[in-house]
C-alpha cells in the first residue's frame, strides 16, 4: 500500500496582525472616516488581513453590519480577517458575516485592563508583548485611548551585589540581576524579576498590579516575595523542596506559589 | 601617586580603629610616607591607641577651619618616622567635618604622602560618609557575627552607590575584607560565622584575619598599636594585613575553614 503525500499540515503560526479598533457603532461614521483616511494612502492596505478590535463597544448593546463593513472594506482594499472583543451578540453577528472568532484573552482593552486585569493577562507571553502593532498609520484609527502598554522599557540588568539598604527599581520594566542580593535588599519592578545568585532579599515583582509577573531565582532564601500586593514572609524558614535551590514564584488565585525548577 | 584609603564597618567596637592604627604603622613601617586620620569627631579614639594623646594641640576641624596649617596639626609618631596623625576634636561634632574643607585637607597630604589612612566612626551617618566620600580603597573591617556582616554589607552597597568614585563614575572603590577577633574554636563550635560563611555573604577579596586575642586590649590601654606587639598572632596577622595589601602573596594563618553557624542556619536540619 502506498502512503499518500500529505496535501496539507495544520500548524499554529505566530503572526502579527493588523487591528482596526471600532470605537462606535456609527456604521456611517466608520465608513466615511475611513475613506478619508485611505484617501491619503490608497494602497497602505493592499489586501491586509486585518482583525476588527471591538472591546470599546462591547457595552454599547447595539450590533453592528459586519457585512457591509466587510464589503466596504473590500472594496478598499482591506481584508477583513476576523473579530476580537465584542459582545456575544456582536461576535454572533460576526459569525454570520463569515468573519473568524479570535480568543477574547488577548484583548487589551482600557475597559478589561482596569476591571479584569487577571482575565487580559492569563499567560506571562500577554503582559511582555502588546497585542496591538505600533503602525503610525493607524493610530487615528486607535485614537489616544490606548491604555499604557504594561512593560514598554528595556529589561534592567544588574551585574553588581545588590546589598542591605539598597532598593533597585525596574519602573515598567523586567528585571535581571547578576549577583548577589543581600538580606536587607529589594528589588521592584513592574514586571518579573530574575535572580541569578543567591536571593536573600526581598523580591516585589509586579509592582503595579501585573498579577502575570513572575519571580525567578537561582538560590531561593528570600525575605519576602510579592506579587501583585498579594506577599509573603518566611517566618519559619524557607520550604526544604525550595530552600537555596532554583525556584518559580507565580500567582494562583491569591495565592502566591513557590515552586522548585528541576532541569 | 597617594593612595586615600577608609577603614570602616558600619557597626562599632569591631575594630576598625585597633586596625587604622596597627596598618598604618605597618604601611610606614615598610617606608611608606604615612598619615592616618581621625574621622571621629566628638569621640576620638585613635590618638589614645597611638598613645600620644597628650600631645594633641590641634585637630581636624581647626585645620578646616582655617585656624592652624596642617603641618601644625599633624602629630609625629613615637614609634615609626615615617608615620604622622591627624587627630580629631574632641568637643566638637561630627557636622564640623565639610566635604570640601576634607578634600582641600587630603589634596594638600597627598603631596607629601604615599597612604592616607581614615579611621571612620560607627554608624552611616555624615561622619562614616564623610571618611569615606574620597577613599580609593577601603578596609571593610568585620567580626565574625551577623549583625556586623550586615552592617558591613550596608557600607559595602553606600560605598559602591555614594562613594566620590561611584558619584564621578570613575573606577570603583576597591574593596578588602578584614575578619577581626576571629576565634577559630568558636567557629568550630557554631558560636560564630567561619570566614568562608562571611564572604559567602560579602563577596568581596579578604585581605586577612585577625585572631582575638587579649593582647590586643594590653596594647590598647598601652598606646601601643597592636601591629608593634611581639610574640603575638595579632602583630603577625596585621603584618601580613600589609603585605598582601602591598601585593605580597601570603598564605591565610589563623583561620578554620570548617562549616560554621551560617551555614547550618542556611542548610537547616
Amino acid at each position: 500500500m502506498t502512503r499518500e503525500e500529505p496535501a496539507f499540515k495544520i500548524k499554529t503560526g505566530n503572526l502579527s496582525v493588523l487591528q482596526l479598533h471600532i470605537l462606535t457603532t456609527d456604521l456611517a461614521q466608520i465608513k466615511q472616516q475611513l475613506a478619508l483616511r485611505l484617501a491619503q494612502t490608497p494602497d497602505f492596505f493592499a489586501s491586509t488581513p486585518i482583525v476588527l478590535e471591538l472591546s470599546a463597544i462591547a457595552q454599547s448593546g447595539t450590533g453592528l453590519d459586519f457585512t457591509e463593513l466587510v464589503s466596504f472594506m473590500l472594496n478598499h482594499g482591506m481584508c477583513a480577517a476576523g473579530v476580537v472583543g465584542g459582545s456575544a451578540e456582536q461576535r454572533e453577528d460576526a459569525i454570520q458575516a463569515g468573519l473568524g472568532l479570535f480568543p477574547d484573552v488577548l484583548a487589551r482593552s482600557p475597559m478589561r485592563s482596569a476591571t479584569d486585569d487577571a482575565l487580559a493577562v492569563t499567560g506571562i507571553y500577554a503582559a511582555l508583548a502588546p497585542v496591538q502593532p505600533d503602525l503610525p498609520g493607524l493610530e487615528a484609527a486607535s485614537a489616544d485611548k490606548e491604555p499604557a502598554a504594561p512593560l514598554l522599557r528595556p529589561t534592567m540588568v544588574i551585574d553588581k551585589p545588590v546589598r542591605t539598604g539598597q532598593r533597585i527599581y525596574a519602573e515598567g520594566a523586567n528585571l535581571v540581576v547578576l549577583a548577589i542580593v543581600n538580606a536587607g535588599a529589594e528589588l521592584i519592578a513592574d514586571g518579573d524579576i530574575h535572580v541569578y545568585a543567591p536571593m536573600r532579599g526581598k523580591a516585589i515583582a509586579g509592582a503595579q498590579g501585573n498579577e502575570a509577573a513572575c519571580i525567578f531565582v537561582h538560590g531561593m532564601e528570600a525575605e519576602l516575595l510579592s506579587i501583585a500586593g498579594c506577599f509573603k514572609v518566611f517566618e519559619d524558614g524557607i520550604p526544604e523542596s525550595v530552600r537555596a535551590k532554583p525556584a518559580r514564584v507565580h500567582l494562583d488565585g491569591s495565592r502566591l506559589v513557590i515552586q522548585p525548577l528541576n532541569y | 601617586m597617594a593612595k586615600v584609603i577608609v577603614v570602616t564597618s558600619g557597626k562599632g567596637g569591631v575594630g576598625k580603629t585597633t586596625t587604622s592604627a596597627s596598618f598604618s604603622s605597618g604601611l610606614a613601617m615598610r617606608g611608606n610616607k604615612t598619615v592616618v586620620i581621625d574621622f571621629d569627631v566628638g569621640l576620638r579614639n585613635l590618638d589614645l591607641i597611638m598613645g600620644c594623646e597628650r600631645r594633641v594641640v590641634y585637630d581636624i576641624i581647626n585645620v578646616i577651619n582655617g585656624e592652624v596649617s596642617l603641618k601644625q596639626a599633624l602629630i609625629k609618631d613615637k614609634n615609626c618616622d615615617n608615620l604622622f596623625i591627624l587627630p580629631a576634636s574632641q568637643t566638637r561634632d561630627k557636622d564640623a567635618l565639610n566635604l570640601e574643607g576634607v578634600e582641600r585637607i587630603l589634596d594638600e597630604l597627598k603631596e607629601s604622602f604615599d597612604y592616607i589612612v581614615c579611621d571612620s566612626p560607627a554608624g552611616i551617618e555624615s561622619g562614616a560618609f564623610t571618611a569615606m566620600y574620597f577613599a580609593d580603597e577601603a578596609l571593610v573591617v568585620t567580626n565574625p557575627e551577623v549583625s556586623s556582616v550586615r552592617d558591613s554589607d550596608r557600607i559595602l552597597g553606600i560605598l559602591a552607590a555614594k562613594s566620590k568614585r561611584a558619584v564621578e563614575g570613575l573606577e570603583p572603590v576597591k574593596e578588602h575584607l578584614l575578619v577581626t577577633r576571629y576565634d577559630p574554636k568558636r567557629v568550630n563550635s557554631g558560636a560564630m560565622l567561619s570566614v568562608v560563611d562571611i564572604q559567602e555573604i560579602l563577596r568581596i577579596p579578604l585581605l586577612g584575619v585577625i585572631p582575638e586575642s587579649e593582647s590586643v586590649l594590653q596594647a590598647s590601654n598601652s598606646g601601643t598599636p597592636a601591629i608593634h606587639l611581639e610574640k603575638s598572632d595579632v602583630a603577625e596577622a596585621y603584618r601580613d594585613v600589609v603585605g598582601r595589601f602591598m601585593g605580597e602573596d601570603l598564605p591565610m594563618r589563623f583561620i578554620n575553614e570548617k562549616a560554621g553557624f551560617f551555614k547550618r542556619l542556611l542548610g537547616g536540619n
